[in-house]
């Protein structure tokens, strides 16, 4: 029992590492510009395919394959912001909800008419390590590593460059921030730019432990909301928290009950934090 | 009257312009296409499944058109056409898409979806527009005990799919006292696995591991970490997509046990892709391409043998699709056809009364081996015919994988090997 436990939370507490960087673009773009982003998810299938392609038919190995990846991903976000956001983002949230839902069904249109919606697979294998009585899979613990660094190359650009910090500056007040001289439309484009960054990043790590399609993403954006709310909507580092809480849980719970339960207490813990502390783990707004 | 002459030219020629693009090429009058629906999942989770389904079925059609198509009492010459569209591997599109083969595309036959819900679904539309379908790829044995009376069977139930894994295991390993079962949550798999559970659970073995998972599943780990060890065997799956990441995650986790056997996907020649993953996986098949049906067997079985060779059909196969090695999915898809052409052939008609008559008597043997429909009310259409094959993947002498039949014995290519320590 004792070991099937610590095995399963291992395996959890690895892919919540992933988990984190996913919800961590949400959770930027929420935490700067107060939009909640729909096209999250098949931003995070197209970080997916990209690391494919690369490595299908440019030989690229997956993990460098992340590097293109993200800043693929970073002139993608950009390009969405000014073509679908950047018009609404001072209308009702409901605007740019719809907008970013409409940017959502583009992808997932034109993805499978190019992709199919047939199951991908990226055939790099790192064999497996084994820790005592556990094994995993090499790919998930260099994936936790890349979130790690990812999450930490974040963390320095957020605080140590002058970019970054009108970032923040933006996100704690958008006015005051203008009037210092920030120019506000093109932090917000970068915020957003990151955020788009880190879902494609994201997706580029899940390929190389999982199959894939174009509606792949749609599971990790959910989870991404989760995991927003668990570690407070706006706030980077509550992101990975949350994304390692929750991948504890997604590894704890079919410990004890039939695999199937997990998204019924996984939502439940949603409401619940929703109820009792709205403002998350971290409580960054 | 010159008007009257201009005007009965005109339409003469108009005629006669018409008559030429109606009667195909090379058709003479007599000649009747009939055309043959289906959907196929070109895209998602089962387009493996289904593209060797397709292939199978095109084959035939290609076949029996080339040799002339099929000669009617009356002088007519039938010939097969095909009509179909993508399903996406949706069970919401079938039905729809059934419907409008039937109305809009006329066709005069089905050939069911690949998978049980799929063709589940599509039945339906069969026996409400009156139209004969013979299924491939849809193994479910509920499907056939819906009162349907248009529905044929071409694969073994899914009651009879993993069963012989389970006698497999005790030659084996006597040692083995448990099986771990884990499969996936649809109906094909759900009815294969109870029957499986039961089978076990009789022969004397302990199931301590009895859980589904969702179609979409790709983290195994939460149901891999479950399995309790020491354990005799792991058996289940479901399609080739999930069933695939399973055995590759079975094998990165390094799960010990003295044999896998898992559904659908083993027999399928790419699954040897995830190279030392696949080692000794055994599988369930409708068919192998080492099959020892002939006209010799069909004699001393007492039933008519019909159609082409196994080797002859290996041939072509591999011939149109780039030398490409058939699995059971091609051959149930080219069987599929083959059924409706003898069908047609002994009825001497397409009426779909006359055509139904000769498929409940149906008794005979194919290069896919005996075709034989329950004709009772309570399971009309299951297949009570043809019987499974078990392979495992072994190393040949490069040491690359190779499909072998192990069981039963006496189909057997090679003997069955335990799962080696990982």
């Amino acid at each position: 029992m004792w070991s099937q436990l610590v095995a399963s939370l291992t395996d959890g507490l690895l892919l919540g590492f992933v988990y984190g960087v996913a919800a961590m673009g949400l959770t930027l773009i929420w935490g700067v510009m107060s939009v909640i982003n729909l096209a999250h998810g098949p931003v995070i299938a197209l970080g997916m395919f990209g690391t494919y392609l690369l490595f299908t038919h440019l030989g690229v190995n997956p993990y460098l394959a992340m590097v293109p990846v993200a800043g693929a991903g970073l002139i993608a976000g950009l390009v969405i912001y000014v073509i679908a956001v950047h018009r609404v983002i001072n209308a009702p949230h409901l605007s740019s909800l719809l907008a970013t839902f409409a940017v959502n069904m583009i992808i997932i249109g034109v993805g499978t008419a190019v992709f199919s919606t047939s199951p991908q697979n990226i055939d790099y294998s790192l064999g497996s390590v084994e820790v005592g009585f556990l094994t995993f899979p090499a790919s998930r613990l260099v994936g936790a590593l890349g979130a790690i660094l990812v999450t930490a190359c974040l963390y320095l650009f957020l605080y140590f460059t002058r970019p970054g910090k009108a970032i923040r500056a933006v996100a704690n007040n958008r006015m005051a921030s203008e009037l210092m001289g920030i120019p506000s439309s093109r932090v917000l484009a970068l915020s957003f730019g990151l955020g788009t960054m880190m879902a494609a990043v994201a997706g580029s790590l899940i390929a190389t432990f999982f199959p894939f399609t174009i509606l792949s993403g749609g599971p990790y954006e959910l989870k991404s909301f989760v995991i927003c709310v668990l570690g407070g909507l706006g706030h980077p580092l509550g992101a990975l928290v949350g994304g390692l809480l929750l991948g504890g849980l997604e590894g704890l719970i079919p410990t004890f009950m039939p695999v199937s339960w997990v998204p019924v207490v996984e939502f439940g813990l949603f409401v619940l934090v929703l109820l009792v502390r709205p403002s998350g783990l971290f409580g960054a707004k | 009257m010159k008007r009257f002459g201009i005007g009965f030219a005109v339409v003469l020629s108009l005629s006669l312009i018409l008559a030429s693009l109606t009667v195909p090429p090379g058709a003479t009058a007599a000649d009747k296409t009939v055309t043959i629906g289906f959907t196929a999942s070109k895209t998602g989770k089962f387009n493996v499944e289904a593209t060797r389904q397709i292939n199978g079925l095109h084959l035939w059609m290609e076949q029996v058109n080339q040799a002339g198509g099929v000669k009617l009492p009356d002088g007519t010459v039938v010939k097969f056409a095909d009509k179909f569209y993508d399903d996406e591997s949706k069970k919401e599109r079938v039905q729809e898409l059934y419907t409008k083969l039937i109305s809009t595309d006329k066709a005069d036959f089905l050939i069911s979806p690949y998978s049980s819900p799929l063709t589940d679904a599509s039945a339906v539309i069969a026996q409400q527009y009156n139209k004969i379908m013979i299924t491939t790829g849809a193994a479910s044995d509920s499907t056939y005990k819906k009162g349907f009376t248009l529905v044929y069977q071409t694969y073994t139930p899914a009651s009879r799919y993993l069963t012989g894994a389970v006698d497999l295991l005790a030659q084996l390993a006597p040692q083995a006292k448990s099986i771990a079962i884990i499969h996936e949550k649809d109906k094909f798999s759900t009815d294969v696995v109870t029957a499986l559970k039961k089978y076990a659970e009789d022969k004397g073995y302990k199931v301590p591991l009895f859980e589904g998972y969702d179609a979409a599943t790709t983290d195994f780990a939460p149901f891999i970490n479950k399995i309790p060890q020491p354990v005799g065997a792991i058996m289940g799956g479901g399609h080739f997509a999930d069933t695939t990441t399973f055995a590759k995650q079975l094998y990165e986790k390094k799960v010990n046990a003295n044999m896998i056997a898992l559904l659908v996907a083993p027999p399928e020649p790419k699954f040897a892709e995830l190279g030392a993953a696949c080692i000794s996986v055994v599988g369930s098949s409708q068919w192998e391409p080492q099959a020892t049906y002939s006209a010799e067997a069909a004699k001393k079985a007492g039933v008519e043998y019909f159609g082409t060779t196994v080797a002859d059909f290996v041939k072509s196969y591999q011939a149109k699709y780039n030398g490409e090695t058939p699995s059971y999915h091609s051959a149930g898809g080219y069987v599929a056809g083959l059924i409706l052409q003898k069908a047609i052939q002994q009825a001497g008609s397409t009426d779909t009364a006359k055509v139904k008559e000769v498929l409940d008597k149906m008794n005979l043997m194919t290069f896919y081996g005996v075709i034989k429909f329950d004709d009772t009310p309570k399971a009309h259409g299951l297949q009570v015919g043809h019987d499974m094959v078990y392979i495992q993947w072994q190393k040949d002498q490069q040491g690359k994988p190779v499909k072998q039949v192990v069981w039963p014995t006496a189909a057997a290519t090679a003997s069955a090997m335990v799962c080696p320590a990982r």
